[in-house]
């Protein structure tokens, strides 16, 4: 059976004084599905979120709900609702009331009001917080209150404007979980933006990767984490060996100056490639026995596997493994022939190196960054 | 504990400040009010308010000071909400504008009023000059509310203007968001969250409204009495009389103080039944 296609957005471009945030977004969002829009600060994420609620207008495209062309109708007339970054929650009203704002706008009877914001305190396991005001709830408590504000107006579509962001590590876990029972409860599509691949692989029916206004890659998480178009995909989603490659034929790479057999095919004789390697599919072997050798430089222990650095013929490697191995020591790798990743050349080829920077403070303090930037 | 007494050594001047500059004050009022010229008490000088034409200049002040209030406040509210829409920059230069009168002395305002309103100031040689028949306005109630109106107004929109800046546009949006259209968006979220400096805005021009004397003799031109002109004349005109003057006073306090707590009483009704769940 053919999927409802309930979202639709044709040939999306946005500028801000100048400045391309969109260029030609094109995007089809099905009934009852949990989609992910995943990219770094400025990519374009919020905004297209905005343009579908309709608190943005579109410069070119337009915008389709249900078949129907909705670019020029306000927010209040479309049937989605959105949880804002901050819930953005009323503080003149308590929880009850702020529950019940849609259905009051609304006009509807008070036993029916009565009656839904029940079932949604209950929905979101916070019946007893009705009469609380909304500034004595904590972050967590907050954003169930957001939901349910939203959700009380039974949308077709909940737009979620990185829900999660404001939340610490456990609870946001929690939250995530509760996410999934919620949608899986309502049935009502989400679209969910998130700059944490974590989160958007971990939730997501579909996850889409946008950068620069652009989107890259559409598609089920595992198939972007294992199948990524590009360099820059590779690169954001998870952690990844990106090396320079040649294609010699159907089934063989040659890189790291060894040939390897893999499983792609399709590309031209001798066509340069970039090569994706996860550092999970990477196995330490003795170095007589490995197709590769090198030193390991750095050994981070990180709970589950040791994440080591390891070099090889002047390009560092990440490697994950469960054995630990002693720093400065030479190693051989195994990798097999499905764990080649060969993907085409693209503009962000030369973009990601190898793993020599790397630090895992490093990675956290771009991580903080990004936050702060999101901030404003 | 350190902090403490650190903090109560920070606040002495203020303390010393009070006691000298408004508790003694308010304790000498209600002295003159109980006493008569020989020092004696006496209540006479409260008995002496039913007698006469008094409750008629309270009620009348009263009444002046209310009208001009509310044509600040009806005045003000939109003007507030457009400057806290504007974009940063422009806020600034609107609000200095706006504010720019309270810098040009008081009288010299009132003085200026005089002259485009009297019957041969500026309005009328205007009006003379296009072949329309000259207006009477100086020394009439609407002059003496104009003359309010204007010296007031930017304490009504200053406080509205800060709490309208202060609401988070995101609010706004969520509203839209949930069904309100931009009429919807004012009286659900718009103006519930700027009551408070509504609230500040009419004790800022209710308070001086009633109690001024000054535009009232100017503008009113001595043709009704209000109570700022009756208190004054109690302490520097010819019938001087420092103990009447102060139980005049004193019952002006007591009914702002009065007016102040039924607004008060209202606001926190409005706040109160929000936060009660609705059954």
């Amino acid at each position: 059976m053919e999927k409802h296609k309930i979202i639709e957005l044709k040939g999306i471009c946005k500028s801000y004084g100048g400045e391309k945030v969109l260029s030609d977004i094109s995007l089809d969002i099905y009934d009852n599905e949990f989609v992910t829009m995943l990219g770094p600060s400025g990519c374009g994420k919020t905004t297209t979120l905005r343009i579908i609620a309709g608190f943005e207008h579109p410069d070119k495209g337009s915008v389709y709900f249900d078949g129907k062309d909705i670019t020029a109708l306000p927010p209040y007339q479309r049937h989605v609702n959105t949880v804002f970054q901050k819930y953005a929650l009323f503080p003149h009203l308590n929880v009850y009331e702020n529950i019940a704002f849609g259905l009051r706008v609304a006009k509807r009877p008070e036993e029916e009001i009565r009656e839904q914001v029940k079932e949604m305190l209950r929905l979101v396991n916070l019946s007893s917080f009705e009469k609380r005001h909304v500034t004595t709830l904590s972050g967590g408590q907050q954003q169930r209150v957001a939901i349910a504000r939203a959700l009380i107006n039974k949308p077709r579509v909940l737009l979620l404007d990185e829900p999660l962001g404001a939340l610490d590590l456990k609870l946001r876990k929690d939250m995530q979980q509760e996410l999934k029972n919620i949608r899986k409860q309502t049935g009502i599509t989400f679209i969910y933006v998130t700059h944490d691949q974590e989160e958007a692989l971990s939730l997501s029916d579909r996850v889409i990767v946008m950068n620069a206004g652009e989107i890259q890659q559409v598609g089920a998480p595992i198939d972007i984490y294992n199948e990524p178009v590009n360099a820059y995909v590779a690169d954001f989603i998870g952690e990844s060996n990106i090396l320079d490659g040649v294609m010699l034929e159907d089934y063989k790479v040659r890189l790291a100056g060894h040939t390897f057999d893999c499983v792609d095919k399709g590309f031209e004789a001798n066509e340069p490639v970039d090569v994706v390697i996860r550092p999970e599919d990477v196995d330490v072997v003795a170095p007589e026995k490995g197709m590769l050798t090198g030193l390991v430089t750095q050994v981070t222990f990180m709970g589950v596997h040791y994440e080591i650095i390891v070099e090889i013929d002047h390009f560092k490697w990440m490697i994950q493994t469960t054995d630990y191995v002693a720093p400065d020591s030479r190693i051989g790798i195994y990798i097999e022939p499905d764990a080649f990743h060969v993907m085409k050349k693209s503009e962000y080829s030369d973009l990601f190196g190898d793993y020599s920077s790397y630090s895992f403070e490093h990675e956290l303090l771009s991580e903080n960054v990004d936050e702060e930037a999101l901030e404003e | 504990m350190k902090n403490r007494r650190t903090g109560n050594l920070a606040a002495a001047p203020h303390v010393v400040w009070s006691i000298l500059f408004i508790i003694a004050p308010l304790l000498f009022v209600l002295y003159y009010t109980l006493t008569d010229p020989e020092g004696g008490f006496t209540l006479e000088n409260i008995s002496r308010l039913f007698t006469g034409n008094y409750v008629l200049i309270f009620l009348n002040s009263l009444c002046l000071a209310l009208i001009a209030t509310v044509i600040c406040l009806a005045l003000a509210y939109p003007l507030a909400y457009l400057i806290a829409s504007m974009k940063q920059r422009r806020q600034k230069i609107v609000i200095l504008l706006i504010m720019l009168p309270l810098w040009m002395n008081f009288l010299i305002t009132t003085y200026s009023w005089m002259t485009l309103l009297e019957d041969t100031g500026v309005i009328n040689t205007l009006l003379a000059k296009i072949g329309l028949d000259p207006v009477h306005m100086i020394n009439t109630p609407g002059a003496v509310i104009c003359g309010m109106v204007f010296c007031f107004f930017p304490y009504m929109v200053l406080p509205i203007y800060s709490v309208m800046a202060g609401i988070d546009p995101k609010l706004v949006e969520a509203a839209k968001d949930l069904g309100c259209s931009d009429a919807q968006v004012m009286t659900r979220v718009i103006m519930p969250l700027s009551l408070s400096g509504v609230i500040s805005g009419i004790t800022m021009v209710f308070v001086p409204s009633v109690s001024t004397f000054y535009i009232s003799q100017k503008l009113g031109g001595g043709s009704f009495q209000l109570i700022g002109d009756t208190i004054e004349s109690y302490f520097t005109g010819t019938a001087i009389n420092f103990h009447f003057g102060a139980a005049l006073s004193l019952v002006l306090m007591v009914l702002i103080l009065l007016s102040m707590a039924v607004m008060n009483r209202f606001t926190d009704e409005e706040t109160a039944m929000e936060r009660r769940p609705m059954l």
